[in-house]
């Protein structure tokens, strides 16, 4: 299958970043930030993850590189072009897909329908659900079924083939694993990758933390509304420092990562001056 | 029911007693419960008509009811085809009454008040699914559409053809206007939904007395043809009823067919699904809110535009529509347009129905006794879906 570009380049390091933010400042109410200078740079070819307690900022992030928020300061730039303040549907058109974490479907249209509304050129549209359907063969057998009627799994799917309709050179996935079974959650990360492989860039942002990071290029640890380290994926879940503050410590299991990151929380301890990389 | 751990029997009320009947109710067989339902509309009607027909037709109806529930037994959870059976059953005890004659006289007026209902329901329905919007003031726009109408073919003596094309283009630009200089700055500004309901119970009063000022609060006639009729199958049919009848039916099967299969159609429920989804999807979510609009407005305008044909115009006439309106979204399940459509043609059709049993003075309380029967057992109406109640 031939997804965004014909030859994907699997280079960690080096050439210009496909998706670059710089010192990003964003948030909802006015004079309440939630981001506080993010700068966070992906590479074509990567998977980046984003992790952070609750409340870090990392759905707020992903959202402002998409165009729900407007950001106060700070750039965002995509293949070398500004996006900052653009609509999320221009975003579409330039080559950057979101999949929203929860009600990422339209629950009164067909699988099809759903499809369809991701389509950003009628021409092909039928030959992509085709190819979506071929990339998820569940969603084929179903494609004239209600999203609405679908299971939490299912419908991540629905959600993760519409926003690849477009054939987008980046992927941004707002915790993909969230209240699914567990079986899901493999099935979600192991399409993931498919679709990496495939050469779509993808920028996720998991609660799951330990599971994303192992599968990542890259990850940045987003905490207090800033980038706190930065490094390869496996070496942040190695980091000492990184997993006994934000991993919920190294012994423990991931099933019970949700509730611990709620329960420690960002401490603000002698550590936090600690922002250089690892 | 947690009959094990509830009070004893004497220390529970009545209405808590009849809750417990009503529970243990609905934990019976739909078909039971469907058949129960029929026969009790059927005792009702028997009732008010004073006695069974007698004779072959108390045969009749009698088949007829039974083949009701054998038919109501094979819809368990399509509320759309129990709707239906309903009606078709409905249709055949009324007609053991009062002969097709009656019955379809009556069906006819009512498919033609349903067009009208319909009309005004689908754009009101879409309008509210999409941006969340009750608009009080939708029924205003049907009376500006009939005043267009008015302008163009009796003060400037143009073809009422074009007198109609053009209150649906004016009321169409109204819809965008009050869009782009109202709604789209307070959706952007966070506004909450009381603001929106006040701002259109306001709207509706401007947009009436604007147009009593300027045309005075005198009854007015479009000039058409209200006395000849055509016969059809025995079945007399008033011209201009006729035209609106087939003119309305043939909108809402294109609206209909538009909204399930065309590209626009599918954005617009979309839209009414998730509007911020629908933006991230890659959806220009202005530009389809803009079209939700013009087909909001100018239905409201032929519907306007009907309705002044078929009774006569004065500033509160659509307001007099906004309720029969209401109810035909409700009735299909607000926010579905397939819904609305539909409640609309079942709304006008029950409601002059009901003139063969009581005097037609009646008719808008039964029109809601039909509304309350029906949000009772499906408080998300016909073809809603029990989310956000």
């Amino acid at each position: 299958m031939n997804w965004a570009d014909p030859s994907p380049e699997r280079e960690a390091t080096g050439g210009q970043p496909l998706l670059e933010t710089d010192d990003l400042v964003a948030g909802y109410l006015p004079e309440v930030d939630i981001l506080n200078g993010v700068s966070v740079k992906v590479r074509e070819g990567e998977i980046v993850t984003i992790v952070g307690p609750n409340g870090a900022g990392k759905s707020t992030f992903i959202k402002t590189v998409f165009g729900l928020l407007r950001p106060r300061k700070g750039s965002i730039m995509l293949q070398g072009e500004s996006i900052a303040g653009r609509r999320p549907h221009d975003i579409t058109r330039l080559g950057m897909s979101y999949v929203p974490q929860l009600d990422n479907v339209f629950p009164t249209l067909t699988v099809s329908e759903n499809l369809e509304m991701g389509s950003l050129d009628r021409s092909t549209t039928k030959a992509q659900i085709d190819r979506m359907c071929e990339l998820f063969p569940r969603l084929g057998e179903r494609r004239s079924q209600a999203a609405g009627t679908m299971s939490g799994g299912e419908r991540q799917m629905v959600a993760m083939a519409r926003a690849l309709m477009p054939n987008p050179k980046v992927l941004l996935l707002d915790e993909p694993s969230a209240g699914l079974a567990p079986a899901f959650v493999d099935a979600i990360f192991e399409k993931t990758e498919e679709v990496n492989r495939e050469g779509v860039t993808i920028v996720m942002v998991e609660q799951n933390a330990r599971r994303a990071l192992a599968m990542s290029d890259r990850g940045y640890v987003l905490d207090l509304g800033q980038d706190r380290f930065e490094g390869p994926g496996r070496d942040l879940l190695d980091d000492p420092k990184v997993a006994e503050l934000y991993l919920g410590g190294t012994a423990r299991i991931d099933a019970a990562e949700a509730d611990d990151s709620e329960a420690n929380g960002p401490e603000e301890g002698p550590t936090r001056q600690d922002s250089s990389t690892v | 029911m947690e009959a094990g751990s509830a009070a004893p029997a004497s220390d529970r009320t009545a209405g808590e007693r009849i809750y417990e009947f009503l529970g243990r109710l609905t934990d019976l067989p739909f078909a039971i419960r469907a058949g129960a339902g029929l026969v009790l509309m059927t005792v009702i009607l028997a009732l008010v008509e004073s006695g069974l027909p007698g004779g072959i037709e108390t045969v009749a109806l009698i088949a007829i009811v039974i083949a009701g529930i054998a038919a109501l037994t094979l819809t368990e959870g399509r509320p759309a085809l129990v709707a239906g059976v309903v009606v078709i059953v409905l249709f055949g005890i009324l007609l053991t009454y009062h002969g097709l004659l009656a019955v379809s006289q009556t069906g006819i007026t009512g498919l033609s008040n349903g067009a009208i209902y319909a009309l005004g329901a689908v754009g009101l329905t879409l309008v509210y699914g999409i941006l969340k919007l009750v608009n009080f003031a939708h029924g205003d726009l049907l009376t500006f559409g009939a005043y267009m109408a008015l302008v163009a073919s009796v003060f400037w003596g143009l073809p009422l053809v074009v007198g109609i094309v053009f209150a649906m283009a004016m009321t169409a630009l109204v819809g965008i206007a009050l869009e782009k200089v109202m709604w789209a700055p307070m959706r952007r500004r966070g506004a909450g939904v009381l603001q929106f309901v006040l701002m259109s119970i306001g709207l509706a009063f401007v947009i009436r007395y604007a147009i009593q000022y300027v045309y005075g609060t005198e009854l007015r006639t479009l000039g058409v043809d209200n006395t000849s009729t055509i016969d059809f199958l025995g079945v007399r049919i008033g011209q201009t009823q006729g035209i609106v009848l087939l003119v309305g039916l043939l909108i809402l099967v294109g609206t209909g067919l538009m909204l399930r299969f065309s590209i626009l159609g599918k954005r617009m429920r979309a839209l009414s699904d998730d509007l911020e989804l629908a933006e991230t999807s890659g959806i220009d979510t202005s530009r389809v809110i803009l079209w939700t609009w013009v087909l909001a407005g100018s239905f409201a305008g032929l519907a306007g535009v009907f309705a002044g044909a078929t009774t006569q115009l004065q500033p509160e006439l659509g307001f007099e529509f906004l309720l029969p309106i209401f109810a035909a979204v409700v009735l299909g399940g607000i926010g579905d347009a397939f819904g609305a459509l539909a409640g609309g043609l079942l709304l006008g059709v029950v409601v002059e129905w009901s003139t063969l049993l009581v005097a037609s003075g009646y008719k808008s309380a039964i029109g809601f006794i039909v509304l309350i029967i029906v949000l009772i057992i499906r408080p998300q109406g016909i073809f809603g879906r029990a989310r956000s109640i």
